[in-house]
């Protein structure tokens, strides 16, 4: 493998196309050994080089930890450095999530690439562009202010004839140029000092650039990590009941040692696995194996009763505050009209299609992994506290994942790999079978919330309170991950909290209160109902419910429900815009609400809500159908408004919409995850189902944008709305309130009953 | 385990395998054919769908052995980034993917909806593609992308 080993400077002279063979890399490639090293051998922040690489044939690589899940960052980062460049975005490639090629700007979650690694990117690219000049200055002999580029190539203003482009600058070499770098991962600030362009002259930025990631993904040429095999691999599975995960009291390896390919049975701690030479061989073994399991020791709830108890009755471990202003419950009590109301969002998944997978190869004291995680750098942490060896000694290779939807924030599949490979000394790829994946990937919490409101004589909210119950993430961060935990390890906090916008804190009114208790949720073993953020973490629920109250009360003061919330947005002019594109995007006609009944089967209405998250706001408008005797739901069309600053690929953004939109639906009428005291009982696609094609509404999608405004993510706050938005619209329709997701038939059943008893 | 022949993508193929193996392994694994992925090995999400005897099936719950001699055409028989087939064509113009990983499913599913019925209505194309799931939520983009591949107005 030796001669595999070639430095960044041949791969420069190659042109800069670092499209090398994932099996290529020998654990230990050094590609930055040339480069000023920061302690380990690791690329160094301040060094330009370790950003942004000139090819000989003129093509420009960005390094990025961040990484292509599937919601086009890649060619939205390429989009950034070429505009800085002034170089045509079919000349960039981006090399992802390599941990020992590039710079740690934090895990891909949170909708924050655009947002966080975007000015990294754009500074660098900055910084590269000055340097190019100088250079391009000796060369030509002519002042810096006198020189313009196009598409890479140089050239002094007035004399078109004196040019020189970056590859005959500096193609193949190294720039050797210190750059600015303060603080780390995402707070990461770069090149501070040098001025990037001004948005107003943006050209490529901007522009609905095709994804380029997508060609090899509908031809099957694409190395998703599924797809990585690496010579002399074995293939292990993890043995996890969707239940409990208690210690193994008997492991009868004469069950599985006629299945031929079989290699070895692994046990340590409560981690239980089997390795074989095929995938076939280590499924069957998985299947086969006579595990007998000890008694939990832990206390589940069994049903949702016992949850919501749990929820309202646990001191909280912390507090999230979004907004404290006036004397809330002070005046509460003095307003001339009450409401209240308490809302339940089930456990979700995230569902990805494909479910997890890694291959891992541990040499002694060194490890490569390969996988399709969120964050390498964080899988790579976690390996190293699994392993007891030093961060430095592992390399992660990203590849195309599944879409995780922040499932892959947590790289469970890594470090099974990692330790399977280990206790055979060999390279292991594991997948996940889909009942592991439903059984453990770790959920979206559960929470509840209760929202009480006054309005004064005025007919105006004086007093708002609203308190989310939440599970926190016991899955994040520096949390044990499940091999961490079942071989022993203990989390040492109490993870992670749920978020805390969302619950109406948009909203000028006078004395407001908007929190979040996260109540304590790690156990004594692994459970199914382990959590962790599920996108947009906690803000589908909150705005379900504010917006679902705030609905309650206009349609009690006979007030149109957009007008009503204007009357609170008046000093957020954003805020204001985005709803009133989405009322004007779907001809919305003032109204009062519920609509008036009919006496068909079947019902129609539609209904309004908004969120801001992370700086970005998104207002929706549903239309839905019900069917009066069976309770089904279905929504016609959903339109919306979005805004997230200054857009950087609208055709990016708008198909991040569209999907956003999609899953919102899906879960808002689909998705529960179903549990008893024990472990998960949803374990399959027809026990948990998610929205197929016949059931995808129409989709309106307004952008505005903002070029006043730093770029944004997009890939979260527009699924906010949506479950708020369709519950407005289903009251809208028959009147009947829905206070917790999903709006199954049976639900929509008992709250137009409840509706029509309280009339009668 | 026992010799299997296969006829994959044009070419026959020989495996040595265990006869009851999923078709959807022995692709991947013996044949190196990416584009069917593992979903959820229970015939529920359609990510492993090839072509066999000119019908979408889920090669997760096909055992090999009933392919045997049988045509069995992958996403890797459709085309390539050098030569596209025009539904591949399609899904990059409509850009109708997000992580692409259902999207062999999506794809192999409206390409045996095309061969029986090549101008199909949108409930058609709903109808067809009604077993497969996408989790990024990207229908409203596969439903342009296949009315594009069958030469309508999208």
């Amino acid at each position: 493998m030796k001669d595999l080993e070639f430095s960044r400077r041949q791969l420069l002279k190659a042109g800069g196309a670092l499209i090398v063979s994932f099996n290529l890399f020998p654990p230990a490639f050094d590609l930055f050994a040339q480069s000023a090293p920061v302690a380990g051998g690791l690329p160094d922040p301040t060094q330009l080089d370790s950003w942004i690489a000139v090819g000989q044939d003129g093509t420009v690589t960005v390094f990025t930890s961040k990484v292509e899940l599937g919601t086009g960052i890649e060619t939205a980062l390429a989009q950034i450095a070429a505009e800085e460049l002034d170089i045509s975005w079919k000349k960039i490639k981006v090399d992802m999530g390599d941990t020992q090629k590039t710079i740690d700007q934090a895990t891909t979650s949170g909708s924050r690439t655009i947002e966080r690694a975007g000015p990294q990117i754009r500074q660098a690219a900055a910084a590269a562009r000055k340097e190019l000049l100088r250079l391009a200055a000796e060369k030509l002999k002519a002042p810096v202010d006198k020189l313009t580029v196009k598409d890479g190539v140089v050239s002094v203003a007035g004399s078109p004839s004196k040019k020189i482009s970056y590859a005959q600058l500096i193609g193949g070499k190294r720039f050797n140029v210190t750059i600015q770098a303060e603080g780390r991962a995402g707070e990461l600030k770069l090149a501070q000092d040098v001025k990037a362009k001004d948005p107003k002259d943006y050209e490529t930025v901007g522009q609905p650039v095709p994804r380029f990631d997508l060609p090899p993904k509908v031809t099957g040429e694409a190395v998703y990590v599924h797809d990585v095999r690496i010579p002399g691999m074995l293939h292990g599975r993890v043995i996890r009941p969707p239940v409990i995960n208690t210690a193994p009291v008997g492991v009868d390896e004469d069950s599985v040692k006629n299945i031929p390919g079989l290699v070895k049975v692994v046990r340590q701690g409560s981690f239980v696995a089997v390795v074989a030479k095929t995938e076939w061989a280590a499924i069957q073994a998985a299947k086969a194996i006579k595990v007998t399991w000890a008694k939990p020791a832990t206390k589940l709830p069994a049903n949702r009763e016992e949850l919501d108890a749990y929820l309202t009755g646990t001191k909280s471990f912390t507090t999230l505050k979004a907004i404290e202003k006036g004397d809330p419950a002070g005046t509460l009590a003095k307003t001339k009209k009450q409401y209240e109301a308490t809302f339940r969002w089930p456990f979700q998944m995230h569902g990805m299609i494909g479910p997890s997978c890694a291959v891992a190869d541990v040499q002694g004291e060194k490890a490569t992994v390969w996988s399709g995680c969120q964050g390498p750098f964080r899988t790579r942490a976690s390996i190293a506290g699994l392993l007891k060896i030093p961060e430095e000694n592992i390399r992660v290779i990203y590849h195309d994942g599944s879409g995780s939807y922040g499932r892959l924030s947590n790289d469970d599949g890594a470090e099974d790999a990692a330790l399977l490979s280990r206790a055979v000394g060999a390279p292991v790829r594991v997948q996940w079978s889909r009942q592991d994946e439903h059984g453990w990937e770790p959920k979206g919490p559960a929470q509840l919330q209760k929202v009480k409101a006054g309005v004064d004589g005025e007919g105006k909210i004086a007093a708002w309170e609203f308190t989310d119950y939440s599970l926190p993430w016991t899955v994040a961060g520096t949390m044990m991950l499940l091999a961490s935990e079942q071989i022993g390890m203990k989390p040492k906090a109490q993870g992670q909290g749920n978020g805390n916008q969302g619950g109406g804190e948009i909203y000028a009114f006078e004395n407001t209160k908007v929190i979040a208790e996260e109540i304590p949720w790690l156990q004594p073993e692994p459970i199914p109902l382990r959590t962790s953020n599920l996108r947009a973490p906690g803000q589908l629920s909150r705005c379900f419910a504010s917006e679902s109250l705030l609905n309650e009360i206009a349609a009690d003061l006979g007030v149109d429900p957009v007008e009503f919330r204007l009357r609170y947005l008046t000093s957020d002019a954003r805020a204001m815009d985005v709803l009133k594109a989405v009322a004007e995007k779907s001809q919305w006609q003032k109204r009062r609400q519920p609509a008036a009944a009919s006496n068909s089967a079947t019902a129609n209405g539609r209904g309004v809500a908004m969120t801001r998250r992370a700086g970005g706001y998104a207002a929706a408008i549903a239309d839905v159908e019900v069917n009066k005797p069976t309770g089904k739901v279905t929504v016609q069309r959903v339109t919306l408004a979005h805004d997230c600053g200054l857009i950087v690929n609208p055709d990016g953004v708008k198909n991040q919409v569209e999907g956003n939109i999609v899953q919102g639906v899906s879960r808002a009428l689909l998705e529960e995850v179903t549990f008893d005291g024990t472990g998960v009982t949803s374990l399959d696609w027809s026990s948990y189902p998610i929205l197929k094609f016949p059931d995808i509404p129409a989709l309106d999608i307004v952008l505005i944008n903002r070029k006043d405004v730093a770029p944004l993510g997009a890939g979260e706050l527009s699924t906010v709305p949506v479950p708020a938005a369709i519950a407005n619209a289903i009251f809208d329709a028959t009147g009947a309130r829905l206070r917790e997701v999903p709006f199954t038939p049976a639900r929509v059943l008992a709250a137009m009953k409840a509706t029509e008893s309280q009339k009668s | 385990m026992a010799r299997i022949s296969l006829k994959v993508n044009g070419k026959v193929r020989t495996v040595d395998a265990d006869p009851d193996t999923p078709l959807l392994y022995v692709l991947r694994n013996d044949l190196s054919l990416n584009g069917p992925k593992f979903g959820c090995g229970l015939a529920q999400c359609g990510s492993c769908t090839v072509i066999m005897d000119g019908k979408a099936v889920r090669s997760c719950v096909t055992e090999v052995k009933s392919a045997a001699d049988r045509p069995v055409t992958t996403l890797e028989g459709l085309g390539s980034t050098k030569k596209l087939h025009p539904l591949q064509k399609a899904f990059i113009d409509e850009q109708a993917l997000q992580c692409g990983y259902c999207i062999n499913g999506f794809i192999m599913s409206a390409k045996a909806l095309l061969d029986t019925t090549p101008k199909p209505t949108d409930a058609q194309i709903k109808e067809a593609l009604a077993g497969n799931l996408c989790r990024c939520g990207t229908h409203t983009r596969i439903l342009r992308a296949v009315k594009r591949a069958s030469g309508q107005k999208v």
